[in-house]
């Protein structure tokens, strides 16, 4: 039986839905069981990914697109995720403030998230988030993230359409998206396209997918301005042409097959990272490993290879 | 550890006219290397966007930075606009320019704290460690 939180996210409450996502955020028995409820009404929104590397215009984008969305007659969630201090584990989020004026927009709701660090679970926990908003009824939902390394490429696994922000002048970052950026991405865009270098910086996107697999779907290149929105109905556009990819052909078919299970394969992951911590650090374990390793009476395989033995005979006492 | 504690969410928002937003920036810092999650919103923003920012974020304390003189018009506002949302069970303080004389009525309107100039940001963190509401 739904939860009466599960039913205030459907009825479209707003506090609900923002308790719910705490819930969610906190991978608690609450959250679980919330998604479980959920699920099944989920599927209806367009989900999007907004990725690209810090500076690239992406809080200014997704404000830009969720503005044009809305123009549209759509409603849109706004999921932002920042990264969280390595040190302190807190975070500054900030991208509100490039949305100020869709704070008062009774048809968008926008949360910021940290990453908080946990190793493959930021995938686990945006996807959570996504699920929940689509369930909550938005007919749009962005997740915008720092395309910084492998979690957040990651986090593609749990939107339907990733949108990556490319600059012009950004010759070595392109190099760099490269390695894990450019497979997931299924709609690129120059962003601040009225700097020089917009047209060489399409070029160079057009060169490295020339030479990628070819797929059912090939990635658009766009340029945009978001600050002043140029080029921004083109982009939503280009994203309901793929979300209609998405939903309609059989290529699309084994696409959305992949999707689901790369995401039950990284919920796999997390958990069995978060037993394998929970293993280790129990009893003081890994203490005593780390000792040895460091006084080179062990090697740090082995050492690993104790405590996934250790996280076995837990589990054959349970 | 972010597993054993829960993570505080405080949002820090400028409420009213002036631009000034060094002090919310400091403070926004430290609670951030306290371990701490701190929504910024920028300056000059309306009761009601503190307010549905407040809802939206779920945050756990809301802390308000004002230079303008206009606290005591503003400031219930904003308690107003947090209300209507049902937005009740926030731990609220402020900071900036609040004269002494003023104090006890800001506190009587909710805020449990009111730092001023030359605040130690240690006292603003031991406070919110203090007084933010366990929730279920």
């Amino acid at each position: 039986m739904p939860s009466e939180l599960a039913e205030g996210v459907v009825a479209g409450n707003r506090r609900a839905l923002a308790r719910a996502i705490s819930h969610v955020e906190a991978d608690n028995a609450k959250g679980r069981e919330l998604l479980a409820d959920l699920y099944a009404r989920t599927g209806r929104a367009q989900t999007i990914g907004i990725t690209g590397s810090a500076g690239a215009g992406k809080s200014t984008l997704v404000g830009a697109l969720a503005r044009e969305e809305r123009k549209r007659g759509r409603t849109v969630g706004i999921i932002a995720v920042d990264p969280s201090s390595p040190f302190s584990h807190g975070a500054i989020l900030g991208d509100r403030i490039r949305m100020q004026d869709l704070t008062s927009d009774g048809g968008v709701f926008m949360r910021s998230m940290a990453s908080r660090g946990n190793l493959g679970g930021l995938a686990e926990m945006a996807s959570g988030v996504v699920d929940l908003m689509d369930a909550a009824g938005f007919d749009v939902v962005l997740v915008e993230t720092v395309g910084a390394g492998q979690d957040e490429v990651e986090v593609a696994t749990a939107t339907q359409s990733t949108v990556l922000v490319a600059n012009p002048g950004g010759g070595d970052d392109v190099q760099s998206m490269k390695a894990g950026l450019m497979e997931i991405a299924q709609i690129m865009v120059v962003n601040k396209a009225d700097l020089a270098g917009a047209d060489t910086a399409v070029m160079q996107l057009r060169g490295l997918l020339a030479i990628a697999e070819p797929r059912a779907w090939t990635p658009p290149i766009l340029k945009a301005i978001a600050r002043t929105g140029e080029g921004v109905p083109e982009l939503v556009d280009a994203i309901d042409k793929h979300q209609a990819h998405v939903r309609s052909d059989e290529h699309a078919e084994a696409e959305r097959h992949g999707l689901v299970e790369s995401q039950i394969l990284s919920l796999v992951r997390a958990a069995l990272y978060r037993e394998a911590l929970g293993a280790a650090r129990a009893e003081g374990s890994i203490e005593t490993l780390v000792d040895e390793v460091v006084l080179r009476t062990r090697d740090p395989r082995s050492a690993a290879t104790t405590l996934i033995d250790a996280l076995r005979s837990r589990w054959m006492t349970r | 550890m972010t597993t054993d504690q829960r993570t505080l969410r405080v949002l820090i928002a400028k409420p009213g006219l002036d631009g000034h937003d060094r002090g919310a920036k400091v403070v926004a810092r430290a609670l951030r290397d306290a371990g701490m999650e701190v929504i910024y919103t920028g300056i000059r923003q309306t009761p009601e966007m503190i307010a549905e920012a407040a809802l939206q974020e779920d945050v756990d304390v809301v802390g308000l930075s004002i230079l303008s003189g206009a606290h005591l018009e503003i400031f219930p506002r904003v308690i107003a606009e947090l209300k209507k949302r049902s937005v009740d069970d926030v731990t609220l303080f402020c900071g900036g320019i609040i004269p002494a004389a003023d104090i006890p009525a800001v506190k009587e309107m909710g805020f449990q704290a009111v730092f001023g100039p030359g605040t130690d940001t240690n006292d603003i963190i031991a406070f919110l460690r203090e007084n933010a509401t366990e929730r279920a």
